[in-house]
């Protein structure tokens, strides 16, 4: 059982501006098993959530905590988080020019296992993960996220998901830029990686459609860089029917 | 031993083509001040393939130079290393040229020509190693309807100096593909150089550099289209780590009056991987006809990406082997352009080495 806690969380931005303040103390806490939907407007922050959880060097953490099963996430590495267990799926996966699918996989499951895995039953798993996902073979030798499609890179980072077997996973606008059937596809992978590791979801989100096939256990609705409205899955209906506007004229 | 006369004029770096390269390194290669040994140090590292022949000849330049060095070697060396691959013969296996038997106090001269007859087909690698002073005349000819690809790895130890120019003469409707490696070395200068002779040809010249502390690796191109329909394509990447890591690239391209229907692109990308080094790129078209498919260049500098960094880190990769990954990544499109794995790894293998030595 992993506990993902994040208390007061204030983040911001160096900006040609000067600094902006964009979370203005989050608090939110996700166990495993658990999936916490958060939504809000574009422009409220949620990216600036999920990129300071992960520890992307363009925020500066002004104040609060955040913490798995205890551990300070905000004094680890981008890379020490990871081997924590959390995962970010990404709005936009970059490009790697000149290295392989099969290589970048191998090279982070070797980094987050301790060990090279082992090259046959390695072969085995990544074509499962693959195939699960509805992803050609040719996928592996193509190089990470170039001339990928926008259908491709989700299918990508769900892919990892599955494969690197986080305790938390952060899914930043999955949803973004899917067909029908390919949110099906990549809302299953979740699904999957949910019931095979018990995994803890913060599901970041614009739109109530992926909900239909990840349900969450709880809905927060979040507006101007705070959560101000948290409920169960009905809230995301209200949403559907209202829209964002009683949040943003606040 | 003998002295090198000093008929020849001396670069002093005021000059276009010396104005990069740091003349009071080159061990007296330019000055005649170098004393010359009769080292041969070119060596067939296997048994050759039927229709090839590797031999000791008297030959004439194939073509004139205007580097000081080359008139000096030619002055000096009358005999040539000729590998011959004779027409019509075909050969999967790349052939394989090493060196044996380098020094630092003395310099060798080396005259070496590779020829392919009428429609020959062969892959050459030649691996210079080891710490050595050496300044080479390389020529390559192109009987009509041959291909080649020429692949040259400087992997050489930290104190060699070697200057050389490549030089392929293209006949008609051959394909000329080279490699140019440069891993190694104190200060490496090579003019890899291309003439058509015959309308059809192609010419492909590929490179990666990788300069770390203190080293000094030029390739100075020159292309010259002096007949319609040829096709050339120069792409060059380079890394640089550590403190005065300088690396120059010049890709001039001539497109004569007479050169209709020539199509040409030439791209450098360097890759800046700390403080204190500093990368040269100077493209030069010149187009003295309209009448032509294409002609491009571009030349890009840079850092590492912070966004893939973080991306291949948020994947619980270190930065160390993040940054491995990305160098690998961008030299990963030339080197395979190689076609022999055991030697692409190997090569990977140094890049890795000279990053981790650089501390990059």
């Amino acid at each position: 059982m992993s506990v993902l806690e994040i208390r007061g969380l204030q983040v911001s931005v160096n900006t040609e501006n000067g600094t902006v303040e964009i979370l203005k103390g989050v608090d939110l806490t996700i166990k495993s098993g658990e999936t916490h939907a958060i939504m809000g407007p574009n422009g409220s922050g949620k990216s600036t959530l999920a990129y300071s959880i992960a520890g992307h060097p363009k925020y500066t953490i002004t104040g609060g905590s955040v913490t798995l099963d205890g551990a300070d996430v905000l004094d680890m590495t981008v890379d020490e988080r990871a081997k924590a267990g959390l995962f970010l799926a990404m709005q936009y996966p970059v490009e790697v020019p000149g290295v392989s699918v099969s290589n970048f996989l191998r090279t982070a499951a070797t980094a987050l296992r301790g060990e090279a895995p082992k090259l046959r039953t390695w072969v085995a798993e990544v074509k499962g993960a693959m195939e699960a996902l509805n992803m050609d073979p040719a996928f592996a030798a193509r190089n990470v996220n170039e001339g990928f499609s926008g259908g491709e890179k989700k299918r990508h980072e769900i892919m990892q998901l599955e494969l690197l077997k986080p305790k938390m996973a952060i899914l930043d606008e999955t949803d973004s830029g899917l067909d029908v059937d390919a949110l099906r596809i990549v809302s299953e992978g979740v699904n999957r990686a949910k019931a095979n590791n018990d995994l803890g979801v913060l599901l970041i989100t614009h739109y109530t459609r992926i909900l239909k096939y990840i349900k969450p256990d709880f809905v927060h609705v979040f507006a101007n860089g705070k959560i101000v409205e948290e409920g169960g899955p009905d809230l995301a209906d209200k949403l559907e029917a209202n829209g964002y506007a009683d949040y943003v004229s606040k | 031993m003998s002295v090198l006369t000093t008929n020849y004029l001396t670069p002093t770096g005021r000059e276009e083509a010396w104005r990069f390269t740091p003349l009071k390194r080159l061990r007296g290669l330019h000055n005649g001040s170098a004393s010359i040994s009769d080292r041969n140090s070119l060596v067939a590292k296997a048994a050759l393939p039927k229709g090839v022949s590797f031999t000791r000849e008297s030959l004439a330049p194939l073509a004139a130079s205007d580097d000081i060095i080359i008139e000096r070697i030619r002055g000096a060396a009358s005999d040539v290393s000729h590998l011959a691959i004779a027409a019509n013969v075909e050969i999967q296996e790349p052939i394989f040229l090493t060196r044996i038997a380098g020094a630092l106090d003395s310099a060798e001269l080396s005259r070496v020509r590779i020829s392919l007859g009428t429609h020959a087909v062969a892959t050459v690698i030649v691996e210079n190693i080891g710490d050595t002073l050496l300044a080479e005349d390389l020529e390559i000819s192109l009987a009509p309807g041959s291909s080649l690809t020429f692949v040259s790895l400087q992997e050489f130890d930290s104190k060699s100096v070697y200057t050389a120019r490549h030089h392929a003469v293209v006949d008609k409707d051959a394909v000329f593909k080279s490699i140019t490696v440069t891993v190694g070395g104190d200060v490496v200068r090579i003019l890899p150089t291309v003439e058509f002779i015959a309308p059809g040809g192609s010419a492909e010249l590929l490179g990666v550099y990788f300069a770390t502390t203190g080293q000094f690796f030029e390739h100075r191109m020159h292309v010259d289209h002096a007949v319609p329909n040829a096709k050339s394509r120069v792409n060059f990447k380079g890394a640089l780590a550590g403190k005065d890591a300088h690396t120059v690239w010049i890709g001039d391209v001539l497109i004569r009056a007479v050169a209709q229907g020539t199509d040409t692109y030439e791209l450098n990308r360097n890759l800046l991987l700390t403080d204190g080094a500093r990368a040269d790129s100077v493209p030069n078209l010149e187009i003295e006809t309209g009448e032509i498919v294409g002609a491009g260049h571009a030349s890009t500098t840079g850092r590492f990406d912070d966004e893939q960094l973080f991306y291949l880190m948020s994947r619980g990769i270190s930065l160390e082997n993040a940054r491995r990954l990305v160098v690998r990544g961008f030299f990963n499109e030339i080197i395979t352009e190689i076609g022999n794995e055991e030697v692409q790894e190997r090569l990977m293998e140094r890049i890795d080495g000279e990053l981790e030595r650089a501390g990059a």
